[in-house]
């Protein structure tokens, strides 16, 4: 699961890797044409569009490709930078920096790749980009206020604005589309040329299929949790379903046999329960653990054999389908759920009355499980929730 | 031989928006470029007067977020690969030679005095925003930062909004 820093890349590999992206990224500008800054402003006089459109397209494609990598599950979006919000912050360095676009022609980015294939006004530009930084730097306690400014949070445009990531990323699509149309109908007029952009047919209209397909899969692709969940509450489903149970007595034996490694117990009740009561090898745990990166390491981890619990089975069994369904393995439920463990191991009272050699043996057993298994829960109450390393990379600019 | 022309505009996209998420999977952070001149800026203080640095506010708020050497940084890295590979892709297409560029009605003078204040206001801009139009827009889109779009849709208002201003630049 992604992101692949720290765990499967290092950090010094990681600027290795940055180094490679940074190629990529350059020659990617450089031959989209933005390392021209008579091409970069043309957007804003009309005569030439392309730079916008790279730009927004771009950003689109990563959009819907990180709705899709987070929707099957192989991106932790809890893990990625956000950019803070600092709204007065925000908007007015932003139109410092847009008057600073139309005045200095470029933007630090494309100044780069301009200044590397010998542009002077671009190796001008960065010296001048130095220069106010060092101003900002300087005069920070001038900037302060307005920098600190009316914080949000690093909240994400789709809560802002109150409405689902699909349907943000649909309109978003859509208006790219419109966008591209109506800037080539400005470029047109403007140029008095007709811009080839648009002329090779089959390529525009599988373009605009390609975007057109791109913005409905973002709209009917539900949220993935909602999803699983309404499967698994389906009540067809859940009884034609089989998941493998553990039962009482097994779960108490490896509880109670110290060499046992492999057991490992998923709960699933809520923290205030848990920190009340929990198993000796158990771990807390929630639906949304599921879908985030460093809890789901757990059911993982190679070998181990992991016991879904709650109060009743029915709870276990929707846990369980739905790990199923996003791939886990090695799943099985308790048998009866903690209630019946609770009743008939914990709280075992042993029976006077023995008729087979079996009630002997399981009488034996219970009894001496529920004199053991009260003593490890209560050695046991440093045990903690799945630990959270939510260590968000640290990013921007 | 001559051959300047640009890549077709729809594989660009594609490629920069395959590279953007590339980036993202991988290291969780977006691109950006301000925050390298922003390191090599720092890094000059902390040389020249390390006692400066270690007095002033801004300084020690950047040190406090920011352990070692501000040079061994993501994005320096990155800045790094964009030159290489800028010029790689202008040797290619046969596109490196030294030239000054600038609207066909502009003077030189015009046009460094224009390079210089650019530079400075995206200086102090894109601290303000917190990136610049690859860090806080590009990237900020990719993940639907609230910040990040309202600062790229900033950016695209102001350039319009003083377009018409410095025309003359350009046209």
């Amino acid at each position: 699961m992604g992101p692949l820093v720290p765990d499967i890349i290092s950090n010094n590999l990681n600027s290795i890797i940055a180094l490679i992206i940074g190629i990529f990224f350059g020659a990617i500008l450089e031959q989209a044409g933005f390392s021209s800054s008579r091409k970069l402003v043309g957007l804003f006089y009309g005569y030439d569009f392309t730079v916008l459109r790279v730009f927004f397209t771009a950003g689109i494609v990563a959009m819907v490709g990180v709705m899709a990598l987070s929707y099957f599950g192989y991106l932790d979006i809890n893990l990625v930078y956000i950019n803070p919000t600092f709204l007065w912050s925000a908007i007015i360095g932003g139109l410092i920096m847009g008057l600073g676009f139309v005045l200095g022609g470029y933007c630090p980015g494309t100044s780069f790749c301009a200044a590397s294939i010998g542009k002077i006004d671009a190796m001008v530009f960065i010296g001048g980009v130095f220069v106010g930084v060092l101003i900002f730097n300087e005069g920070y306690p001038l900037f302060e206020p307005l920098y600190k400014s009316a914080y949000w949070g690093s909240p994400r445009i789709f809560d802002t604005l109150g409405m689902s990531q699909n349907v943000f990323a649909f309109f978003m699509v859509v208006i790219a589309l419109l966008a591209f149309w109506f800037t080539s109908k400005i470029e047109n007029k403007v140029s008095k040329v007709k811009i080839t952009n648009f002329n090779s047919k089959p390529l525009f209209l599988s373009f605009v299929a390609f975007g057109i397909i791109l913005s409905l899969s973002a709209y009917i692709l539900p949220d993935r949790k909602e999803a699983l969940l309404r499967k698994v509450n389906d009540e067809n489903y859940l009884k034609s379903a089989q998941i493998e149970k553990m039962t009482v007595d097994e779960l108490a034996f490896r509880i109670m046999d110290e060499y046992d490694n492999k057991l490992q117990i998923i709960d699933f009740r809520n923290l205030e329960e848990y920190t009340k009561f929990a198993l000796p090898k158990s771990i807390a745990f929630t639906i949304d653990n599921f879908f985030e990166k460093e809890p789901n390491k757990v059911l993982t981890t190679k070998g181990k054999i992991n016991v879904f619990v709650a109060n009743d089975e029915i709870t276990e069994k929707k846990m369980a389908l739905l790990a199923n369904d996003l791939g886990y393995k090695r799943i099985k439920i308790l048998d009866g759920g903690l209630d019946k463990f609770k009743k008939e191991i914990l709280e075992y009272k042993p029976i006077t009355e023995i008729n087979t050699l079996d009630e002997e043996y399981s009488n034996r057993f219970r009894f001496k499980a529920s004199k053991i298994i009260p003593e490890l829960i209560k050695n046991n109450v440093s045990a903690a929730p799945v630990e959270k390393k939510q260590k968000r990379v640290i990013g921007g600019c | 031989m001559e051959n300047t022309k640009y890549m077709n505009p729809y594989l660009a996209w594609i490629l920069l928006g395959l590279l953007l998420l590339a980036t993202i999977y991988i290291t969780g952070r977006g691109l950006g470029a301000s925050g390298a001149i922003k390191s090599y800026a720092i890094a000059t203080v902390e040389t020249i007067a390390p006692s400066h640095t270690q007095n002033t506010k801004f300084y020690q708020e950047y040190k406090k977020e920011h352990s070692g050497n501000p040079l061994m940084n993501w994005l320096v890295f990155e800045i790094t690969g964009v030159i290489i590979g800028a010029f790689l892709s202008g040797l290619v297409s046969n596109r490196l030679n030294l030239t000054f560029e600038k609207g066909p009605k502009a003077t030189n003078r015009m046009r460094i005095i224009g390079a210089i204040i650019g530079g400075i206001l995206w200086g102090i801009g894109s601290q303000l925003g917190r990136g610049c139009t690859s860090g806080a827009a590009l990237s900020g889109l990719a993940v639907f930062s609230t910040g990040g779009i309202i600062t790229m849709f900033a950016i695209f208002a102001g350039a319009y909004m003083f377009a018409y201003f410095f025309r003359k630049f350009w046209l």
